[in-house]
């Protein structure tokens, strides 16, 4: 601690430091010397092609990738084309270059993923340089070409190529240049010789940085600020320019006594930078130059390389890695020698109380009477977010919680967040994990970002823990962990597929927001069916399942499966999928086992190919339902023979299901049809399709008595139908003589209650009458209410004796009726005594 | 009148946010397709779309002219043409052949289906079949529920009901199963989930299944208890007729979708009145529960009293005159008219029911529901039919005597049947066969053999075929065991007291005090049970399928919330206004409110309709 400062070195108003991050685990017996090297910014991995020029193919170069620490991941011989530039995509996937113009890329465990090619004409020109750069489009390649000619391409994932414009005048290639991205367009800024261009895809315009006149000599090396917005350029009399991007103004120009073109040069700023830097690199020095024009030399021993962050750079040798940064404002605050900042003062208070001497009460006291104690703990949590070194973050959180004490109204989340970050964020700078990330970078990527780039280092346990312990909601955090590794397990193929079965299971088990039909398809796409079929038992949602059975060819399976989810577009889906898979049989049995889908699809013949139900039905040797289907098809007929004929058929089938009612009845129906026709064509009439009843009462109303006789006889037709027929036609007709001479005809089978009341119905009380008598005697009360003679209904109700009854007639009783109404009362006390 | 409500009822939720939402989804939809356009609407959404948005909204949105689907050539001259059609395939088939016939002739529109409330994908093979799936363009409007009244949610599919019980296409059970996870969605979570019926558990599995796909939410729920259940639970209520008023206007008049026409004979003019009713006609609300019987007395009653306040005006100064002019008299002169009204409406209903021996037709069905002079019954059903009375009716009255008496004896069933056929023609020989399938005219079994051999096979193998084969066998003959189901749960009253009419005591008001319907005697004891425990017999006769499950967590029920006493009961394949009146009296009598959401508004002629099949 007391050391604090030893590191820093001033520059301007602020200070530099570089910190160590790690030694480097790696073994390069030949250093970084002839090779390319590329380190993803955020704690990436870390490329390192060894020899990239060597051709021969008894020695090949040697590929590795390494974490940020220097473990390695993974080392392979390179068998491609020459590479001429090695770069990462914000999804840590490595990208080589080629000098033909193919760029290949491969995941963080050097397995290939899949090329692309910058152009075809690159192939006879080659690509001279390359650089990878990430813009908001993601992660994009530019090339300069043997014919002077830039390409583009701002995304590698939706790749577009874009040839840039001529440059004028350049041969071979140009003396420095960069990819700039501003105002959504991705431009090329390059020198050559004393020129200095900005292209971009319809022009090359010719610039210059304001303020950098052309004594000042040729650009020779430049390059751009993390977030694009500041350029710095290096011109062969030895000056540093530096401004903002969009070259409108220019920061400073500094004198750096140096001709000599530096190997290296980046930009070394944080936000809110107090004092932005560049920093160059030569043989054996490494030189600071601040914007203010002041300067810091570090002597370099080893080749480095420089890998530029949001708040730093990152320099790696072949044996230890440093975090080279301006010191943050708070820390500044914190710890220069003798600061009066309250959080200093609250530091020190707390080292006082940890000696348990009472100058700890007076630095306390100092802080609260300038009620700067809240200013206090937020300075020490911000800090110790800063600080690299956990005995410092440690030291600073005590002081802070040690300060809290005193604090009433203190929220506690901003500590209590600093303390749960500091905690992952040591976890993951840890050797063996190698993510060197600041508290800044990690912001700036964001939680979810952390555990991707976990979980693609296959860092499982780690990112559980961590989801677990910042209380992720499983969705987000545990369920997206354990998805990837269920995935990668089934690619494990040393394993049984029991065992991996088992191992997901029990890992997985039924987390929300797991599925395992994804983890089978992953399965299948690597070869292994049996374990996707095992993996999809225990998928619950029977739906997920559908369509990878389909794409595995499980097509029963996938019917079953359908048909339990429920799901009636899945199961047309494997409906469809099957019909055209089998052959009608085959398909028409499989149906036959799942009634569900069977409904289905029957309810889609019925409407879309009506003969295929029919197919359907035969096989099933559904002969009731075939039947049901023919009937149906002769009322879609309009000629007689025709609607005969598949009657006919109908009562075949009626008669194979053995349901003779129905085979009978559609034989009368025939028979009716022809007789219906026939009278049809004799007499004019239009019978045809009119059911029994209404053609007898047609034939009856046309006079047609013998006919209707005919009818009666010929179809069994009940005599109650019959009567019904014969008194309603004749009541129609007002042919009272016929209708009493009918009644006469023999003892009516529906009694005499229904002439009384269809004579009534045509307001015919004469004729009425007439019945009333020999209505039987339960109907006598009600067929003399009905032709409204009250005497007559309440002589019948008191001989009856029937209370019900004698309560009818009494309802019907106006107030004139007096003496009836007497002499019902008095019968009704009769009965009711009894 | 005849009954106040407990004091402690819970207050309904509100839901006009479901028109509202699915307002404006549709909005968003019309968007989709900018500049103006014809647009089609399909015969039976053009009610429920009324309901939600009027033509000026849908002008607003750049909709030139509108359309009824016919299945006819169109004759629009619009270059955009927008479909809003349930997923059927004939409807899909017509556009297939607009767009096809606009193809031979050249001419290039923009076409865009809109599916409500979903699209199938048989709907798509259709359009891929046709070749026209790339020259339109597809949506789905999730209109799933219409608030038809304060406590009556409706799904607006009649076709539920035959498509899943009858043909066994299960592709509304999902729709149910989105209708349920959207109210759930805005008013739930639910604490406890019962149900009865084959259909009612998928549809609860459906929801389940799109409930633990999104991530809960603590909120407050508004609806406690949901009660699921197949309207093949309880064929005999829908069948009966119906006597209380909401319902006799149903049968009557046909109400469709909270609205019903009044003809020429009720409004005693020329023109035919198309009334809303619902809870803000204040006379209607008053009635609609009670029996017919008592709505004279009512009606006469309450006419008085708007003599009496028109009356008032006599003996007013001035200034009370313009008071009462000003505040009084628009109010009561809305009130007048719907009156008269209904005054009109019941005595319209009085003189078609007396034509018809309605008294005869009633006392036939209680006499079938207590189950005694079943001879007359049958003799009176057969005269109906040879007299031709009612083809619908005559049906009807089959059904409840096969239903009640767990099949016809075989003499019967063959002797009606073949009368029915003399009467009403050959072709309903297929409606006979649907209605077997359904098992709502069946020919007596012989023995209880089916059932031996049932137990038989469950023993044999494991419980999961045994429950398809079980459910294989009751789809051979389901019987309905009425008669034991009535003495188990106590659904006729003794008929020799005297039932007070006025004052029901029970639900069996609804139906002149014969009969407590099953359907929400079940929902009666399932409640106050809190389950299914106790009423093992009754479950077994119907069946099984009963399930009881408690809802998600994050339910937050406890406190002052009344959502414990808030019941939806959702009913699949429909039910009758009798039965909502019935769950109205239910949870004023035990303090609950009842939400009743149904595939649709039925009756017994919309049920006995939707089996008919007399053209395919």
């Amino acid at each position: 601690m007391s050391l604090m400062t030893a590191n820093w070195n001033p520059l301007g108003e602020a200070f530099y430091r570089k910190t160590e991050l790690y030694e480097m685990s790696w073994n390069l017996r030949e250093g970084l010397k002839d090779s390319l090297l590329s380190a993803a910014p955020y704690g990436g991995p870390i490329a390192v092609l060894r020899e990239p020029h060597r051709r021969s193919p008894r020695s090949r170069p040697q590929l590795e990738i390494y974490s940020a620490s220097g473990v390695s991941i993974a080392s392979f011989p390179w068998k491609s084309g020459p590479v001429i530039h090695l770069g990462w995509t914000v999804t840590d996937e490595l990208l080589c270059v080629q000098e033909d113009g193919s760029v290949l890329i491969y995941d963080l465990f050097g397995s290939f993923k899949r090329h692309f090619s910058m152009g075809q004409e690159v192939v006879q020109s080659q690509v001279l340089e390359a650089k990878v750069f990430h813009s908001p489009y993601g992660t994009g390649v530019a090339i300069v070409t043997g014919s002077s000619r830039f390409t583009l391409a701002t995304n590698i994932d939706d790749l577009k190529l874009r040839r840039l414009p001529e440059v004028p005048g350049l041969q071979g290639k140009p003396s420095s240049w960069l990819v700039l991205t501003q105002d959504r367009q991705t431009k090329v800024l390059l020198s050559n010789g004393p020129e200095f261009f900005i292209l971009d895809n319809t022009s090359c315009t010719s610039v210059c940085p304001p303020g950098l006149g052309p004594h000042y000599g040729n650009i020779i090396h430049m390059c751009v600020s993390f977030n694009y917005k500041y350029l710095s350029v290096f011109t062969d009399s030895g000056h540093l320019w530096t401004g903002p991007s969009h070259l409108q103004d220019s920061l400073s120009l500094v004198d750096t006594k140096k001709t000599s073109r530096p190997e290296q040069m980046v930009w070394c700023r944080r936000p809110k930078s107090q004092e932005p830097a560049v920093i160059l690199m030569w043989d054996h020095l490494l030189l600071v130059v601040g914007v203010c024009g002041e300067t810091i030399q570090f002597p370099v021993d080893d080749p480095c390389a420089l890998v530029g962050e949001l708040d730093g750079v990152r320099i790696i040798s072949s044996t230890h890695q440093d975090f080279l940064q301006e010191v943050p404002l708070v820390c500044q605050d914190m710890f220069k020698i003798a600061s009066m900042a309250p959080g200093a003062l609250l530091l020190e208070a707390h080292r006082e109380y940890q000696k348990s001497s009472q100058k700890a009460d007076e630095y306390l006291r100092e802080i609260k009477e300038q009620r700067m104690l809240g200013e206090a703990v937020i300075q020490c949590v911000e800090a110790a977010a800063h600080e690299y070194d956990t005995s410092t973050q440690k030291a600073l959180l005590r002081a802070a919680s040690f300060g809290k004490c005193f604090l009433t109204d203190q929220s506690p989340d901003q500590f209590v967040e600093t303390c749960r970050e500091l905690r992952v964020l040591n976890a993951v700078r840890e050797a063996s994990v190698g993510l060197p990330l600041t508290h800044a970078q990690f912001k700036q990527m964001t939680l979810q970002v952390l555990i991707d780039r976990l979980v693609y280092r296959q860092f499982y346990p780690l990112a559980i823990e961590i989801c677990r312990y910042l209380k992720i909601p499983d969705y987000q955090g545990v369920s997206c962990v354990l998805k990837h590794w269920a995935s990668r397990k089934v690619q494990q193929k040393d394993l049984s597929d029991e065992a991996i079965a088992h191992a997901v299971c029990s890992k997985v088990g039924d987390t929300p927001g797991v599925s395992y039909a994804q983890i089978a398809a992953k399965a299948y796409e690597c070869g292994r069916s049996e374990l996707a079929i095992k993996l999809l038992d225990f998928e619950a949602r029977s739906g997920d399942q559908v369509p990878l059975l389909l794409r595995m060819k499980r097509s029963h399976l996938a019917l079953t499966k359908a048909v339990e989810s429920g799901d009636t577009d899945q199961i047309y889906t494997v409906v469809t999928v099957l019909k055209n898979e089998m052959n009608r049989g085959d398909f028409f049995m499989t149906l036959r086992n799942q009634p569900v889908a069977l409904s289905l699809y029957r309810q889609f013949c019925k409407l879309q190919e009506l003969e295929t139900l029919k197919d359907l039905y035969n096989q099933d040797d559904d002969h009731q339902e075939l039947a049901n289907y023919y009937i149906a098809a002769s009322y879609r007929e309009k000629r007689l023979e025709t609607r005969l004929s598949q009657l006919q058929n109908a009562v075949d089938e009626f008669n194979r299901a053995k349901n003779d009612f129905s085979a009978k009845a559609t034989e009368d129906e025939m028979r009716l049809l022809r007789l219906q026709r026939k009278l049809d064509d004799e007499k004019g009439l239009r019978l045809l399709g009119l059911s029994l009843q209404d053609t007898m009462e047609t034939l009856l109303s046309s006079g047609l008595h013998k006919q209707a006789d005919q009818i009666y006889r010929d179809f069994k037709v009940p005599d109650k139908r019959y009567w019904w027929l014969k008194l309603k036609s004749l009541a129609e007709k007002s042919e009272w003589e016929e209708l009493e001479k009918f009644s006469k005809s023999k003892k009516s089978p529906i009694g005499y209650l229904a002439f009384v009341e269809v004579c009534m119905k045509h307001n015919n009380t004469f004729e009425a009458k007439k019945y009333v008598s020999r209505v039987t005697a339960e109907q006598k009360v009600k067929s003399h209410l009905a032709v409204g003679d009250l005497e007559g209904a309440a002589e019948a109700a008191i001989e009856r004796r029937n209370d019900a009854e004698i309560g009818a007639v009494l309802s019907r009783c106006s107030t004139t009726d007096r003496l009836l109404i007497d002499r019902l009362n008095r019968a009704r006390a009769a009965t009711q005594r009894k | 009148m005849a009954y106040d409500a407990r004091r402690d009822c819970p207050q309904l939720p509100d839901f006009s946010v479901l028109k509202r939402l699915a307002r404006d989804q549709l909005i968003y939809l019309l968007e989709q397709l900018p500049g103006k356009k014809d647009l089609f609407i399909e015969a039976d959404l053009m009610s429920p779309l009324d309901r939600i948005a009027n033509l000026s909204t849908l002008k607003q949105h750049e909709v030139d002219k509108l359309y009824k689907v016919e299945y006819k050539p169109i004759i629009s001259t619009s270059d955009q043409l927008c479909f809003l059609i349930r997923p059927r395939i004939k409807t899909v088939k017509w556009i297939c052949g607009v767009v096809n016939a606009d193809k031979t002739v050249g001419r290039f529109r923009r076409y865009k289906l809109i599916f409500a409330p979903q699209k199938f994908y048989a709907c798509e093979m259709v359009l891929e079949e046709q070749g026209i799936f790339g020259d339109v363009t597809t949506d789905e409007w999730a209109f799933y529920l219409l608030p038809l009244d304060d406590d009556i949610i409706s799904l607006e599919l009649p076709e539920f009901f035959r498509d899943n019980f009858l043909a066994g296409d299960q592709r509304w059970v999902r729709t149910a199963g989105s209708a349920l996870h959207l109210l759930h969605s805005i008013y739930g979570p639910f604490s406890k989930i019962y149900g009865i019926g084959r259909c009612s558990k998928m549809a609860y599995e459906s929801w389940r299944e799109q409930v633990e796909e999104e991530e809960n939410r603590g909120r407050q729920a508004e609806i406690g208890n949901v009660f699921l259940i197949d309207r093949d639970v309880d064929f005999v209520t829908p069948l009966c007729s119906q006597v209380v008023y909401e319902g006799l206007v149903d049968d009557t008049f046909r109400i469709k979708c909270g609205c019903v026409e009044f003809g020429p004979e009720v409004t005693s003019s020329d023109k035919s009145v198309k009334v809303m009713l619902n809870s803000q006609d204040k006379v209607f609300n008053e009635i609609r529960n009670e029996h017919f019987s008592n709505v004279f007395n009512f009606l006469s009653q309450k006419a008085k009293n708007l003599q009496m306040a028109y009356d008032k005006r006599r003996g007013m100064d001035i200034k009370q005159m313009k008071t009462f002019v000003s505040e009084e008299l628009k109010g009561l002169k809305q009130e007048h008219r719907l009156l008269s009204l209904h005054i009109s409406a019941s005595e319209s209903i009085m003189k078609k029911k007396t034509k018809q021996d309605f008294q005869e037709m009633l006392k036939t069905e209680h006499s079938l529901l207590e189950g005694f002079e079943i001879r007359e019954c049958t003799s009176f059903i057969e005269e109906h039919i040879i007299r031709q009375l009612s083809m619908i009716e005559s049906l009807r009255l089959l059904c409840l005597l096969s239903l009640t008496e767990n099949g016809l004896l075989s003499k019967d069933y063959r002797s009606l049947k073949a009368q029915y056929l003399q009467s009403y023609g050959m072709n309903h020989l297929l409606t006979f066969a649907n209605l077997k399938r359904l098992g709502l005219l069946v020919e007596q079994q012989p023995g209880e053999t089916l059932t031996v051999m049932e137990s038989k096979v469950g023993k044999l193998v494991n419980d999961k075929t045994a429950g398809k084969l079980t459910d294989a066998f009751s789809s051979l003959a389901k019987k309905s065991n009425f008669r034991a189901l009535s003495r188990k749960l106590n659904l006729v009253p003794k008929s020799d007291e005297e039932y007070n009419l006025r004052v029901p005591r029970d639900m069996a008001y609804i139906f002149s005090g014969a009969y407590i319907p099953l359907s929400c005697k079940l929902i009666e004891q399932v409640l106050e049970r809190d389950g299914w425990t106790g009423l093992e017999d009754a479950t077994k006769l119907l069946n099984g399928h009963e399930f009881c499950a408690t809802g998600t967590n994050g339910a937050d029920v406890k406190g002052k919330s009344d959502a414990p006493r808030i019941v939806l009961v959702m009913f699949l394949g429909g039910c009758t206004f009798s039965e909502i009146s019935a769950l109205r009296f239910l949870g004023k009598e035990k303090g609950y409110k009842f939400i009743v959401v149904t595939t649709a508004i039925t009756n017994s002629s919309r049920l006995i309709e939707a089996l008919l099949d007399s053209h395919m």
